[in-house]
């Protein structure tokens, strides 16, 4: 016998592991060593939250009370993975291309990016789910009750609704520390993942080593076991033919309308061609589980005492031999089953529940709509924290309000059915171009509440919700609208008859809905963009050029995406169209897949509507819908060679336009420049010269004479800074500087830096803010070049900077290889037209000569971040003038992208 | 005259990789109808037990199906990214 104390501690250890291997996971993924973290064995096991403590102590149950009928439930989803090639490589590769980030958002961007389809299948979910997740509470109470009912008495086991609350408890903390560190659904969660893959390793040996101690130690042998079924109580075999096929075909559509399964099996997926190797894989992995369930079920049934609850025999045969260590294991892989669907169901539902339901409700009552900036993406998360406890809080009020009644055991099945009511609209998304929002809609909201009415609500008993009046006679008396014999379906089983009846309107309704109403552009578009997505990428041209900035963009995305995140994204497309710096050209083609990458974040509906404010009055035409369709199109499609290199034309003459831009600027800059250096050596040089005809009267006093002396030697040493900056920026043009590499701190450097430009105009009292401990980052490098830069930044903040209160932000970063430090200061930033020249030679923004340099300064930072193997840029849209010094770690390492 | 004949090996690898997806299609298919057969032996009404018969022959058509799909991923998923065009799935 297991002491409790001992179980408990067990539990804890196995929990505290499940942590560390998390943590761990996101740790080697955040050093970019994901590789094997994302092995298709990993994608695989992933998927086995398929199998749910339901499965590891129901499956014996369901074998105990009915035979072969069990298997059903694992051959559906082995028949789909088999299967991959009709369904899921399409849907995995839709949910890539348009990153999807849930079911429910599948669905509405498919119909036209309609949030309120989002609703209504976030609404099916959560409703079929929550009874599901107070299922896997409860076997984990029942499996602890088991442990302490044979205990010895001396210590008394905590309450069932205690044990209940803490379990759900502990999960809401794993699943809201490892399930919302991203927000974008394909960073997925690699902490997650990796401690499901562990978690399904266990459930498996956990169920293996059961039904190979009662095959071979308890039966002795298969043909010992094959007996043993003869001669038991499910020897028969009553096959119901519509059981078996409903099951089947039921079982197959939850396991691709499951939210959770969709999460591990489209979201996380990193690799289309893992799907190849889960095609077989996971069968097998269903197999397995499968194999031992009636050996175990029926040594149970003869071993154990006749009242024993057969859904805790995996448990029970083991105490009842006195394998206290079996058990033990057992107990895991239960636990292991319960804990891992709820994490993923959790993290399904809330991102559901926050990109449909919250965020568009926040973004429709803050004022200014989503054009007002703001830290969108702090909301997101916390409403996805907010919604993952709410989800298991729902999950243990259903637990505790049922009291664990025996009804839950059916919950799987009737979730199943509630799940499998998101098919038709699925299907139809993929399939038939000629789907529409309204159909899906009908066709959802139909099933939905078919079920609700016939299986969901009969579900909780005759004293439940439905009386026993409207049960047996009908509402109002009306007997053909009895729950479980709708017009008088009598000869079906209630769960047979909920699944025809629910399914069959379902599907009439949205075949129905679709052929009568039209669709709208968008979601023509979409559904060209879904069916067809094997046929090259279809430009979707869902926006036409409009009068959306580029800059604003970026301060909106960085609201979503994360800072870094978003400058990032820009930057990337600012080198696809040929274009140095961050502010792409608002191509439509952009705005495309800008909409996209946000819609990885907030989901398709909201990220469209955020996008539209900035891209007034362009969303898709109708001359835009008939240019996809019409044999345009077609013909588009042959020339697509064509279309590469007018694309390469196109940024070639983006790049020349650009080039040309730039030289024109400099060619009068130049003048500007000469007339200016002229003029900056001539002042010198008139007094120098002026100076030495008064020294050459020998009657001038001696005091008279040093003091001109004094201005000769200040003017030639002006002369002597101005030519050596020249000199210092042709040597470093020309690569032939000496470097002087030391380790330093990068604290102590910034430091230096603020104590030299402090010096630069006092009179101005600066606030700076840094961050102290980021700081203290060991750099391998020229370090008084890089102050230099440093001084030069923060000189032309103190010189430049016009706000009333000036501040100075510093950011320091590591990423990878290289080093980022941010200076922003909060004035008025530089003019967009001027953000490339500012790093010209000579280039001045002001006309003024009050800074007193001649314009070399960040021309000379540029060319020293250069030999140091760094760079120094201008990031736009940080409120106020901003450079970025990027640098490496250790100068001449290998630099990460 | 005569046309020299193209080299064959490309052709009748993506004839090969085209049939292949044909399979893929249908194991699912054959798949279902052989978990359906015992439906025809009315096990219900048969007066000896089957349930080990019953048991054995549908984890057999299960072993069976990974088998093969386990074949069709190895000739499959290899070229995945080099699908020749206008194989629509």
């Amino acid at each position: 016998m297991v002491p409790f104390n001992i179980l408990v501690g067990v539990c804890l250890f196995y929990v505290g592991l499940l942590f560390v291997v998390a943590w761990a996971a996101e740790r080697r993924a955040a050093r970019g060593r994901a590789r094997w973290l994302r092995s298709p064995m990993v994608y695989t096991l992933s998927l086995s939250i398929y199998c749910t403590a339901w499965t590891f102590y129901g499956a014996v149950g369901y074998a105990a009370r009915s035979g072969l009928e069990f298997a059903t439930i694992y051959l559906g989803p082995s028949l789909v993975m088999v299967g991959w090639w009709w369904l899921l490589r399409k849907l995995v590769r839709v949910g890539r291309a348009q990153r999807v980030t849930s079911i429910a958002d599948l669905i509405s961007s498919r119909y036209g990016k309609s949030n309120i389809l989002g609703v209504i299948v976030t609404l099916i979910a959560v409703v079929a789910a929550t009874p599901y997740i107070a299922l896997q509470l409860q076997s984990v109470t029942l499996s602890f009750a088991v442990f302490a009912s044979g205990a010895p008495q001396g210590w008394a086991l905590p309450g069932q609704g205690a044990t209940a609350l803490w379990v759900a408890g502990g999960l809401a903390i794993f699943t809201i520390l490892f399930g919302t560190r991203n927000l974008d659904a394909n960073e997925r969660h690699h902490g997650v993942v990796m401690a499901i893959a562990l978690e399904a390793v266990v459930k498996l040996i956990a169920l293996l080593a059961v039904g190979i101690f009662v095959v071979w130690g308890v039966a002795g042998g298969w043909s010992e076991v094959f007996a043993r079924i003869d001669a038991s109580p499910i020897a028969d075999w009553p096959l119901k033919p519509a059981r078996w096929i409903g099951l089947t075909m039921v079982s197959a559509a939850a396991v691709v309308t499951l939210p959770r399964m969709f999460q591990v099996m489209v979201v996380e997926n990193s690799d289309e061609r893992h799907l190849a190797t889960a095609s077989w894989a996971f069968p097998l992995y269903l197999l397995l589980m499968s194999l031992f369930v009636v050996p175990i079920a029926v040594v149970g049934l003869s071993v154990l005492p006749a009242g024993a609850n057969p859904d805790l025999f995996v448990l029970t045969l083991p105490l009842a031999f006195d394998q206290g260590k079996l058990a033990m294991l057992a107990f895991l892989g239960g636990f292991s089953s319960a804990t891992s669907m709820v994490i993923v169901a959790a993290i399904a539902l809330a991102t559901m529940v926050s990109n449909h339901i919250i965020v568009p409700l926040w973004l429709a009552l803050r004022e200014g709509g989503a054009r007002a900036p703001g830290d969108v993406r702090g909301l997101v998360l916390m409403s996805r924290r907010v919604s993952i406890a709410g989800i298991l809080a729902l999950g243990y009020t259903y637990y505790s309000l049922s009291g664990g009644s025996a009804a839950l055991a059916a919950i799987g099945l009737i979730a199943f059915v509630g799940v499998a009511q998101i098919l038709p609209a699925m299907l139809g998304a993929l399939f038939w171009r000629g789907a529409t929002g309204r159909g899906a809609a009908m066709g959802l909201v139909t099933g939905f509440l078919v079920w609700l009415y016939t299986l969901y609500l009969p579900s909780f008993g005759e004293e439940g919700l439905l009386s026993h009046a409207v049960l047996t006679e009908g509402p109002w008396g009306l007997s053909w609208l009895r729950p479980q014999a709708l017009f008088g379906a009598e000869a079906l089983d209630p769960l047979l008859h909920a699944v025809f009846w629910s399914l069959s309107l379902n599907t009439f309704a949205f075949l129905a809905g679709s052929l009568l109403t039209f669709p709208t552009p968008l979601e023509r578009l979409q559904g060209l963009a879904f069916v067809n997505v094997f046929d090259h990428a279809t430009g979707q041209g869902g926006w036409s050029r409009g009068g959306a900035e580029a800059e604003d963009l970026l301060a909106m995305s960085q609201g979503i995406l994360g800072a870094e995140e978003a400058q990032e994204f820009f930057r990337a497309e600012a080198a696809s169209q040929g274009r140095a710096g961050f502010l792409p050209d608002t191509t439509p083609d952009f705005i495309e897949r800008l909409e996209r990458r946000l819609a990885g974040s907030v989901g398709s509906a909201t990220a469209h509507a955020m996008i539209s404010q900035f891209a007034v009055g362009s969303a898709v035409s109708a001359q835009d819908l008939m240019a996809v369709a019409s044999e345009a199109q077609q013909i588009m499609e042959y020339s697509a060679q064509l279309e590469a290199k007018s694309e390469e034309l196109a940024r070639t003459a983006r790049q020349l336009r650009d080039a040309n831009e730039k030289l024109t600027e400099l060619s009068v800059q130049k003048d500007a420049f000469l007339s200016q250096i002229s003029h900056e050596l001539r002042t010198p040089m008139t007094s120098i010269r002026a100076f030495s005809e008064i020294l050459m009267d020998e009657e001038l006093p001696a005091e008279m004479r040093r003091k001109y002396a004094g201005i000769i030697q200040d003017e030639a040493i002006r002369l002597t800074g101005l030519l050596n900056d020249l000199l210092d920026l042709s040597v470093l043009e020309n690569r032939k500087v000496q470097l002087n590499i030391r380790v330093a701190n990068l604290h102590d450097l910034i430091d230096r830096a603020l104590q030299a430009a402090g010096s630069t105009r006092p009179e101005r009292s600066f606030l700076i803010h840094r961050d102290i401990a980021a700081e203290h980052v060991p750099v391998f490098t020229d370090t008084d070049r890089l102050v230099q830069v440093f001084i030069n930044l923060i000189s032309n903040a103190r010189k430049y900077c016009d706000a009333e209160r000036p501040e100075l932000t510093i950011k320091v970063r590591r990423k990878g290889s290289r080093i980022e430090v941010d200076f922003i200061d909060n004035g008025s930033g530089i003019a967009k037209k001027s953000q490339s020249l500012i790093f010209e030679k000579f280039a001045r923004l002001t006309d003024t000569s009050r800074a007193g340099g001649a314009g070399l300064g960040l021309a000379i930072c540029r060319e020293i971040m250069a030999n140091l193997g760094g760079s120094v840029t201008y990031l736009p849209g940080q409120g106020g003038a901003a450079f970025r010094v990027t640098l490496p770690v250790r100068k001449g390492a290998p630099q990460a992208a | 005259m005569s046309r020299k004949p193209r080299p064959l090996f490309l052709e009748r690898r993506s004839y090969r990789r085209r049939r292949m997806a044909d399979a893929a299609r249908v194991l699912p298919l054959l798949g279902f109808v052989l978990v359906l057969v015992p439906i025809l032996w009315l096990p219900a009404e048969s007066p000896t037990p089957d349930t080990v018969r019953g048991g054995v022959y549908l984890f057999t058509v299960w072993f069976g199906l990974i088998l093969a799909a386990f074949v069709l991923s190895r000739m499959l998923g290899d070229e995945d990214d080099r699908r020749p065009p206008g194989d629509e799935g």
